[in-house]
């Protein structure tokens, strides 16, 4: 039969879901800009197999730690994680004949730790008030005293190599002509891997990292000392680095859904807010942010549904980044 | 005179104050004004060297103060300061 048009794509099956994680789309959400000389566009991290940016980070450990020979089937590895990085780990390990034993803060939502839970992970809770810094020491702590390997997302070159070869290629690839680029800080993953990949494609690209601004429970350092600075973080790659509050990232992350139809998670209300920041200081141009989670994971925060006092009292209670 | 708030970790060296007022140009007057009005703030943020906690951070009006002109970035009157401690993100 003779056939017209478009041929139809090759059939393609992915030997496993793994192969699946990153290519994922760019979407133009403008609608979002407070400048119509200034298009924004988002990239759909939350399109990855666990809905999060985080399983290209924990395909790339996991990967590395294959070939450095460090892991082989059946070992355990332990991660200081506030949930995505340890979903993504988890979720690799079942295919990949691992087991994880997670650290994490005892207040985040309840769908990380049972998706945790459905991949097969150990959880053990650190103290929630001392947020993602109680993680990581605790973490070490553990490793240390049992011999299980950590991956360690704060530490390790694999983090901000799987953006810099996939996330920042990907962008570059479909939108060359970006002037600004919005990411939320956590390791430092994301925006160290993909700042480096920018500059190379063009040195006056700005890189843009939002944080939260946390709330008071969850920032109880004992004192200053107590502090972190992910070792993988140089903040001399950043050209600049805001602060959103929670009541601002919530607002976003409602018109994400209610505007656009992105179902998102906080954080990408933050990078959106920023944004739109961003945008109505330019001229013209072009800025693309990063949607790094679904919304999945936070619908027992209320997000869209609550009233807005009482869902950012929630935020300022837990760990959402 | 600027705003200044104050984290939880340095509230009980500024006597339980969330928030205080300095007076400076630039963000290394307003930080030598906090020290000099509260020295127990001082002593925590300051090494001994008088050098900023590599674990502080400063923002004015939001934005990292490092990645503007850091201790000379410009501060009004109308502008308010924030110290942070670093903490550790990520998922």
């Amino acid at each position: 039969m003779s056939r017209t048009g478009l041929e139809a794509p090759p059939l393609v099956v992915s030997p496993d879901i793994v192969a699946t994680i990153g290519e994922t789309p760019l979407v133009d959400v403008s609608g979002l800009s407070p400048n119509p000389e200034v298009r924004i566009l988002a990239k759909m991290e939350c399109d990855n197999p666990t809905g999060s940016i985080k399983d290209r980070t924990a395909k790339s450990l996991l990967d590395d730690a294959e070939a450095r020979g460090v892991l082989k089937p059946g070992d355990t590895i332990m991660e200081p994680t506030s949930g995505n990085t340890g979903i993504s780990l988890a979720m690799i390990s079942r295919v990949r004949g691992y087991k994880l034993i997670a650290v994490m803060p005892d207040n985040v939502t309840e769908e990380r730790r049972r998706l945790l839970e459905i991949y097969g992970a150990e959880i053990v809770d650190s103290p929630g008030e001392t947020g993602s810094n109680g993680s990581v020491e605790m973490a070490k702590e553990l490793s240390a005293k049992e011999g299980i390997p950590m991956l360690f997302q704060y530490g390790n070159p694999a983090n901000p190599r799987a953006h810099y070869e996939g996330t920042a290629a990907e962008i570059i690839r479909d939108c060359p002509e970006i002037d600004v680029f919005v990411a939320g800080l956590g390791t430092g993953g994301t925006l160290m891997g993909c700042a480096k990949r920018f500059k190379e494609h063009r040195a006056d690209i700005q890189i843009v990292a939002c944080e939260p601004l946390q709330g008071d429970p969850v920032s109880g350092l004992r004192s200053l000392d107590d502090g972190f600075i992910p070792p993988i973080l140089d903040i001399t790659q950043l050209d600049r680095k805001l602060l959103v509050e929670n009541m601002d990232a919530i607002v976003m992350t409602r018109r994400l859904a209610s505007e656009q139809g992105i179902f998102a998670g906080v954080s990408s209300g933050a990078v959106m807010h920023t944004c739109a920041r961003v945008a109505s200081t330019m001229e013209r141009g072009t800025i693309v942010g990063i949607i790094c989670d679904s919304g999945w994971k936070y619908l027992s925060a209320g997000i869209w549904t609550g009233d807005l006092d009482v869902v950012e009292e929630t935020l300022d209670n837990g760990v959402f980044w | 005179m600027s705003t200044v708030k104050i984290p939880p970790v340095l509230r009980q060296a500024a006597g339980g104050e969330r928030t205080v007022e300095a007076k400076g140009a630039n963000v290394g007057e307003v930080l030598t004004a906090l020290c000099e009005a509260h020295p127990a703030i001082g002593k925590q943020i300051l090494t001994s060297d008088g050098e900023l906690h590599k674990f502080v951070n400063v923002y004015v009006n939001d934005e990292d103060a490092r990645l503007m002109q850091w201790t000379d970035t410009p501060v009004g009157d109308d502008d308010t300061l924030l110290i942070l401690p670093a903490m550790a993100g990520g998922q």
